[in-house]
This record gives C-alpha cells, structure tokens and sequence, in this order.
C-alpha cells in the first residue's frame, strides 16, 4: 500500500467511520422518516422522489393526532398506568428484597425461589384466569385492571436484593447501635445506599410498563382507558389515508420513552447487565 | 437503650446480656432461635413479603396452575352451554392438529430468525462502537435508539415502510409482489425484520456492557503475543463474552416466543395464517372463537415449550460459557 | 537480545503530556529500572515501546529496528502486566502456548517450548489448571512464562510484583533477577517501589511528571542524587532536607536555620557564589546524621520510634522543619522533649539549589 505509515492510519480511521456512519444511517433511519413524514401532508409522503426533509413543516397532523386522534387521553392512560405499575413494583420489590437481604426467617431461600420462579412463567398462561379475575372484580376496562396484575416483580426482588447485600455489615451494625429500626434503616441507609439499582429497576419498570401489549388490548375496550400503545393501533386504523398523523401519533407515543432513556440511560444499562454480564 | 412499649419488663429480662436496641433491631448473629426478637424479625420478614406474593399468588400462580386445569374442559360452541369434563382429551386433540403444528413450526421459524441475527448485529455493532475514536458517543446513542420503540411503534413504523403505495422500499427498488407483509412467503422474514431492528437497542447495550467488562488488558496482552484482529476477537473477546451471549440467546428466545404486538398490528397471522405464532393463536382462540379451553391447552403448549427449551439452552450452551475472572 | 533506544520522545492525551521529550536507552541484556511514583508517566513509556501507545513526537528503536509504526505483535517484545492479563479460559498450558500459536510455530516444537518454559518457572504440575485456580504467585510465574515461552528481543515488566504479598515479593525479586542472569536478557521493568529498583536493576532511571530525572546504577544515584526529587524519592527513610538562606559565615558561606548555622564546605562555597545562588537546600541521609552534644544543630526530640535494630528519633529544628536520625539501638535513646545536638560529617552533606532544585557541584 502508498503512503506513509500515518497516513495507512489515517485510511484505516476513515474507513472505520465510513462503516460506523453507514451503519448508523440505517438504524436510525426508520424513525428519521417518521418525524420527517409526520411534518408532510399525504400527498408529499406519496410523492416520489421522497422528501428526505421537511421544508415545510406541517404541524397540524400533532393536533390531529393529538385531538381527534385521542392520542392525549391515550398517553394519559398510559401515564396513570404506567406510573401506578412502577411505583408498586419499586415497593413491593424493596420491601421484599429488604426482607431477604437483612432478615432471617424460616423458608428464606425457598420463598426466594418463588419469587424467581415468576420469571419463568410466561405471560400467555396467565392471561385466560386473569381476564376473568379483573371481570368479576369488575375491573374490566379500568386503570386498577391494567395496573393491578402487575404490582410485584421476581426480577426486581432479585436485582434489589443484590444491591442491599452490598451494603457493608459495619453499616447495618453502626445504625442499630444508633438507635435505627428496621423502617428507618430501610429508609435512610438501605435505598438510599442501593439507588442506583433501584433507579435501573425504575426505569426498567416504567420501560416494560409503558410498552405492554397484550394485557392493555386484553382488558380495555373503549378510548377511556386504552393505552397509547393500543391507541396507535387504533390510529392506524383511523388516519389511513392520512399517514402522517399516524406518524404523528407514533412521535408522540415514542417521546416519552426517549426523554426518560436520554435522562437515565446509565441506569437502565446498569438495570439490564445485571445478572447478565456476571453470569 | 431504649426498650419498645409492649416488650415490658419480661422482655427487658430476657433479653439481658445483648446490649442492642430491642425493637426492630438489624440483625445481630447471635441469638436464640425463637426467642421474642427472633419471632419479631421474622412476623416483620413475612409482612414485607406478604404485598408479593399476594399478587403472585393471585395473579401468577393461581392461573397458571388453573390454565392446566382449564385444558380439561372443553368450551362449548354456543356460550351459555356448560362446559364439559374430557380430561386430557382436549390436550391429545389440540396439541396433535395441523393448527397447532403449523403454529408451533411458525413460532419456532421465527425465533430461528429473529434470535441468532439479532445477537449478531447487536454483537457486530458493539464491537464497531467499542473503539476509540472522536464522536464514538454519538454513534453508541444512535445504536442503542431503537430501546426507546415499543413493538406497537415500531411496527406502525415498518407497516408502512413496507407499504407499497406510501412505502420508502418500493422507491428503493424492492417491490415483491404481493407486498411483503401480505406475500406468504415473506411476511413473517418481514415481522422479523421489523423485530430484530425494535430489539437492536437493547441488544447493542447488552453486548456493549459485556464488551466493557473484558479488561483491556486481556486484548492487549494478545497483541503483545502476536493475536492479530480477528485471532483476538475469536479467541479471546468472544470466549470472555461468552456469559453475556448466553444470556442474550436464552432470554431472546424467551422473548421471541413471546412475541404478539407486532403479528395483531400487521398481519393478524396472516397471510394465510403464515405468521400465526403460538401467542397469537392463543389470542384469537379466546378473543374471536371464545374457546377457553382451547386457549388454555395452547397456553399450556407454549409454556411447555419455552420452559423445555430454556432448560435445553442452560443444560447445553452453559457449559461452553466461560465464566472467567 | 537488544537493546531500546527512545529519542526524544513525547505522549500527549489531549492536554495532559505524559511523557515529556524522554530521551533513554537501554543497553543490550541490561535490567533497566523506570522508577517513580504513580503518574509520572513510566507505565506509559513502558507501553510506547510494547507499541501499545503511539508517541506523539520522537523516535523509538529496538535493536537497529525504528520501530515508530511497527504493530506491537511485529515488534518481538513480551509483555508482563500488572495483573497478569491471563486468559481465564485456557489453561495454562495454553496460556503459555498463545504467543507461539499466533506465530504458527509448528506443533512438536511449541510443546517443547511450552515444557522448557514450564519448567524453568516451575509450573509443570500446573499445566492444565485454569488461572481461576491458580494462586498469585502461580499466575505471576505463568504470566512470565508466557513472556519468555517465545524467546523476545526485550522483556517488560509493568509492576509485576505489586499484587503479591511481601513475603512474596521479597521470593520472586530474588528469583527475577536470576532468571535475567541466566536468560541474558534485556529487561524494561516499571515499579514506583525504590527497594525493587535499587535491589534488582543495573542501572535506574527515575520519572517524575513525564520528566526523566536521572539515570545511572542504583549506588550511584544512592549517593549523588542529581536533585531534590531523587534524593527524596531514594532511600528509606528518605533523605533529610533541611531549606535556609546562604549568609556570610566568616569567611565562608553558611546556612542558617534558625539562629543557627551550618557551615558549607569551601568547595561549594565557591560555586554557591559564581551561580549567585541565594537559599540552598542541605540533605543528609538519616543514617550520616547523629547525636553528639558537641554537634552544631540545636533539636528537639520530637518522637522517638523503635525498631528493634535501630531506632528513628524524629527531631525539630529550630525553624520548624524535621528531620530523622537513624541510630543503632545499642546508642542511648534519648527523651521524647529533650534537646540535642545533630553532628554529621561535611563530606555527607548533598547541596542543592532552591530555586533549580539541581545539585550543587562543588567547584
């Protein structure tokens, strides 16, 4: 090969972002169109050549989406439930990893197996029995119905579990020569030693929550509970001949996530290499 | 030193000789075994406990132990007939007809399509952002960018980008007719396309963390030796990351088995019931035919299946995982 | 064998320079010693000539090879690390083994080498163990014999013995400096440990700041510190310092501390004054100091620590600053709060310029 060394270095360098910024276009290129598309009218989504960008945005398909569309009272929903699922997992999942990580009591390890052995069960098995519990509790199409079911969480018990074993024996014994029981020692140096897992496992939560599928198309049937991610099935449906307020609605939908993933991107990776990276 | 109200004098004896705080103490490893406080800590163990596994036993263990009952009970055709006993009749005629084995043969083709790509790309652009270079950041936030799309987003998304009046791929020049996600033969490669790109985010986090928790030095000490590039990656990366890869390959599967947004929104396991994973046959089987039974004996099937084959991936790929220090 | 030459070489990561115009070579079948404390750019300097780091500026050579743009698998170097950088998936056997793998020396001939290599280290009943079962001292010893399994132009060594424990430590520095004897081979070895240095190398070269500071063979760096930051860093305990003004003492030159002086030997004085020098820095090495009630240092003890075989009696001047005296333990030890005299003969004394912080040749 010409050149001089540093320059080979140079090639190699230049070559090596060539393939990172191609590689980089593709992915990020789905969602690149669709903001680009929710700001066109339909008919220059159809046009080909395609409008790579957005010269006059149109804004109206956001209010579209965003009123007739539903989609604000969908991302309500979404909000309520959402926000219920991840508190109640976050204490539930303290209490319970608080209780195995700092207490001894009779079946401590087969209790733990239970709660793991939750994570084995797969959704689907459940969903026949729990349809018709929410039915005769009268939940059916409700935010306790969609919320409900989901309250505890086997992996957050683990992942918190891990977190308070890490808080040094010297700690625990120091705070109960100072006077702390159990709650204030759970409330002032347990969680607040462990809140990088908790924050992983808030985000976690809110992560699974915010996208479920299945039980939200399960157990609402009307534009007053459903979820935004069953809203833009609905959207779709609705706005077919005018693609870019489903676009709209998709952008809408998808915000939330990005802004909670922009803000705590270190937790969540932290949340999902736990268990996995150490095996 | 202060002694809890209802403890008493008594209490105060009995516990002379451990000079802790009485009420709610942290745990102290000497001790009798059932003494007041041992019995204090361990009602307070349960109580923590009890708000879990009340929702577990409501809502986890209790259906999924009734779904196998349930498949003992064959729904009538009309509603408002009972329901009637056949034992595991049900579960012979369910699981041996063709429904359930081209169903069965659909879910399995599209884990065989969605998992291996998946971990791969997710592997090969962790390995591409794990370099050195200016302005890497911007590329590590963008892989990781499809975490932020749930499946529904993502396949509105895809559902129109294939669309062929309004779609991006027929400009592109790719134009299989019929369309591709109402062409049998290639709907289901385009769900798992669309799958694959919604799980490349959290797949590229995964393998990125995994990438990161290799010491350097292990890559360089095989520089030093001699490695060239591809000798190191498969022979010292990919052994070390190996813990990692595992645990991609068995909760994707998990997960791949698991799949249903995509399948409602976009194809409705069509066509020609060509994308009919066993999730969704679930799903009509209650929703449209309103065959509970039916419904729990397929439920049944997929538990069965996903637990089987979790427990042939530990058994079988563990034991190649290096579990180095 | 060969020798490494660095010429001028500088590393800079952004604005921090590492490495700072470093100028060394190594002789062929030396034990070169780069000591300093952490971050002063030893380890770095280690890594340019592995070819791990690029140098940002100047030449580097192995034998007669420029080796600037040479990958680090071409350059016929091995490399201990700190850790030990062990495959944790392979035995040792095969740890041993990699480097000649990757040069694809063929089959009957890599068993032999990895036996001899084995056995020179004494690893043979380990060899299909895992480095998870192995202890420290084992994997260092594997770690060495992945170095030597290839028969490289230079050793280097990056803090090989700092994850051992002493005893240890004090075993395997003997059993290094046999194995360069008996290999012939030239060593770069990092450490910010001054008794590894003093005890194992031919010759140390001392970094502070990315600067190297002096080099030659530990007695003569010992005894004629070429400035402030060696003469601290050598010798344990460290060399005393003591800071005053020069004045006119009679007709020589003196420094004073406090109301009193210390009287400079003619020959510096003589230099002191052609360089203009105005505030001198004396040193003295604890063991050249001692307690004489005619001594020209007033003191008072300020503790007094026993070591069994000698004792350290820590002692303040009269302007504040400390200063050790290391005495024998059949001396009389003397009263925590008593005052002293310190006495030492002139020719121990060590001058430097306050300013320069340079030593003070005598003229």
């Amino acid at each position: 090969m010409a050149g001089s060394p540093r320059a080979r270095r140079m090639l190699g360098k230049s070559l090596r972002y060539l393939l990172l910024t191609v590689l980089a276009i593709v992915v990020i290129f789905p969602l690149y169109m669709t903001v680009v598309n929710s700001l066109l009218r339909p008919s220059q989504i159809a046009a080909r050549p395609p409008t790579f960008f957005p010269t006059n945005p149109q804004w109206s398909s956001y209010s579209s989406a965003w009123n007739a569309g539903h989609m604000s009272r969908y991302l309500l929903n979404s909000a309520i439930q959402t926000l219920i699922i991840t508190v109640g997992q976050l204490v539930t999942a303290i209490l319970a990893a608080y209780a195995f990580a700092f207490l001894e009591f009779p079946l401590k390890r087969t209790l733990f197996l239970v709660f793991l052995s939750t994570l084995m069960v797969p959704f689907e098995v459940t969903i026949v029995t729990n349809l018709a519990t929410i039915n005769d509790l009268g939940w059916y199409n409700s935010y306790q119905g969609l919320a409900v079911p989901f309250l505890a969480t086997g992996f957050g018990a683990f992942l918190l579990r891990q977190a308070f074993l890490q808080v040094p024996r010297d700690l625990q014994d120091a705070a109960s020569l100072d006077g702390y029981g159990h709650w204030k020692f759970m409330t002032r140096v347990a969680v607040p030693l462990a809140r990088p897992a908790v924050a992983a496992l808030g985000v976690f939560a809110f992560l699974g929550a915010w996208n479920q599928y299945l039980w939200p198309l399960l157990v609402t049937k009307d534009e007053k509970y459903r979820t935004v991610q069953i809203g833009l099935k609905q959207l779709r449906a609705t706005s077919i001949d005018q693609v870019n307020v489903t676009f709209a609605g998709v952008i809408i939908a998808a915000l939330p996530l990005v802004i909670l993933l922009l803000l705590f991107q270190k937790q969540l990776v932290r949340g999902l290499t736990a268990g996995a990276v150490k095996g | 030193m202060t002694y809890s109200g209802d403890s008493g004098t008594l209490g105060a004896l009995a516990d002379l000789g451990e000079a802790d705080q009485v009420e709610g103490e942290i745990p102290r490893r000497r001790g009798r075994r059932f003494g007041r406080r041992r019995m204090r800590e361990m009602g307070f163990a349960y109580l923590l406990l009890i708000p879990s596994l009340f929702i577990f036993g409501v809502f986890v263990f209790y259906p999924f132990f009734r779904n196998f009952y349930l498949g003992f009970y064959k729904t009538p055709p009309f509603p408002g007939l009972p329901t009637r006993y056949v034992g595991f009749d049900q579960y012979r005629d369910v699981l041996s007809s063709q429904d359930f084995i081209d169903s069965l043969k659909t879910t399995v083709g599209f884990a065989l399509l969605t998992v291996p790509a998946g971990i791969a790309l997710g592997l090969g652009l962790a390995v591409l952002a794990h370099q050195q270079l200016k302005g890497i950041g911007i590329y590590r936030t963008i892989f990781s960018s499809t975490i932020a799309t749930s499946v529904a987003v993502a396949s509105v998304i895809f559902g129109t980008l294939f669309n062929p009046v309004v779609g991006l791929l027929p400009w592109l020049g790719i134009n299989p007719q019929p369309p591709i996600l109402e062409n049998p033969d290639l709907a289901l490669i385009g769900v798992a396309i669309i799958t694959i790109w919604q799980t490349l985010g959290l797949t590229f986090i995964l393998m990125s963390s995994g990438l990161q928790s290799i010491p350097e030095e292990m890559d360089e000490a095989a520089r030093v030796d001699g490695a060239g590039p591809w000798r190191r990656f498969w022979r010292v990366t990919l052994p070390l990351l190996s813990p990692t890869i595992f645990f991609a390959v068995v909760v994707g599967s998990i997960f791949a088995f698991q799949t249903f947004g995509q399948i409602d929104i976009l194809t409705q396991g069509g066509p020609l019931k060509r994308t009919n994973v066993l999730t969704y046959f679930v799903y009509t089987t209650l929703r449209q035919d309103n065959n509970d039974g039916k419904a729990a004996v397929l439920a049944v099937a997929l538990f069965s299946i996903t637990f089987v084959l979790t427990l042939i991936q530990m058994r079988v790929l563990e034991r190649r995982v290096h579990y180095g220090r | 064998m060969a020798r490494v030459v660095l010429q001028h070489v500088t590393k800079r990561f952004g604005d921090v320079v590492a490495v700072n115009d470093l100028s060394l070579e190594v002789f062929d079948r030396e034990f070169l010693v780069l000591l300093g404390p952490s971050g002063c750019g030893k380890s770095t300097a280690l890594r340019m000539i592995a070819g791990l780091e690029v140098p940002t500026e100047g030449t580097i050579r192995i034998g007669d090879r420029v080796v600037d743009d040479v990958e680090p698998k071409d350059r016929n170097v091995a490399m201990v690390f700190q850790s030990y950088a062990l495959y944790p998936h392979m035995t040792v056997r095969k740890n041993i083994e990699f480097p000649l793998k990757t040069r694809k020396v063929p089959v009957e001939e890599r068993e032999r080498l990895v036996l001899a290599a084995a056995e020179t280290l004494g690893l043979e009943p380990l060899l299909e163990r895992k480095p998870a079962h192995l202890s420290g001292g084992q994997r260092q010893r594997v770690a060495l014999a992945r170095a030597i399994v290839r028969r490289p132009d230079v050793f280097l060594m990056d803090e090989p013995l700092s994850n051992l424990d002493a005893k240890l430590r004090v075993q395997t520095r003997a059993e290094l400096v046999e194995l360069q004897r008996r290999l012939e081979a030239t060593i770069v070895y990092v450490t910010h440990d001054q008794v590894e240095a003093m005890t194992m190398g031919h010759r140390i070269a001392i970094m502070s700041d990315g600067v190297l500071q002096q080099v030659g063979p530990p007695q003569a760096v010992y005894e004629k510190p070429g400035n402030l930051f060696v003469a601290r860093f050598i010798g344990n305990p460290a060399m005393n310092t003591v800071t005053g003004p020069v004045i006119a003492d009679g007709e020589g030159l003196a420094i004073a501390v406090g109301a009193s002086r210390v009287p400079l030997p003619s020959a510096y004085a003589k230099a002191i004054t052609a360089a203009g020098l105005t505030g001198v820095v004396v040193g003295v090495r604890p063991e050249h100091l001692h307690l004489a009630p005619d001594g020209l240092l007033p003191a008072t003890v300020s503790a007094v620590e026993s070591l069994g075989h000698e004792r350290h009696v820590i002692c303040r001047l009269e302007d504040g600053q400390m200063v050790i005296v290391r005495q024998p333990s059949s001396d009389q030890a003397p009263g925590e709060g008593s005052w002293v005299r310190l006495a030492t003969e002139l020719h121990h004394l060590h001058l430097f310029d306050v300013a320069s912080e340079l030593r003070i040749e005598p003229a």
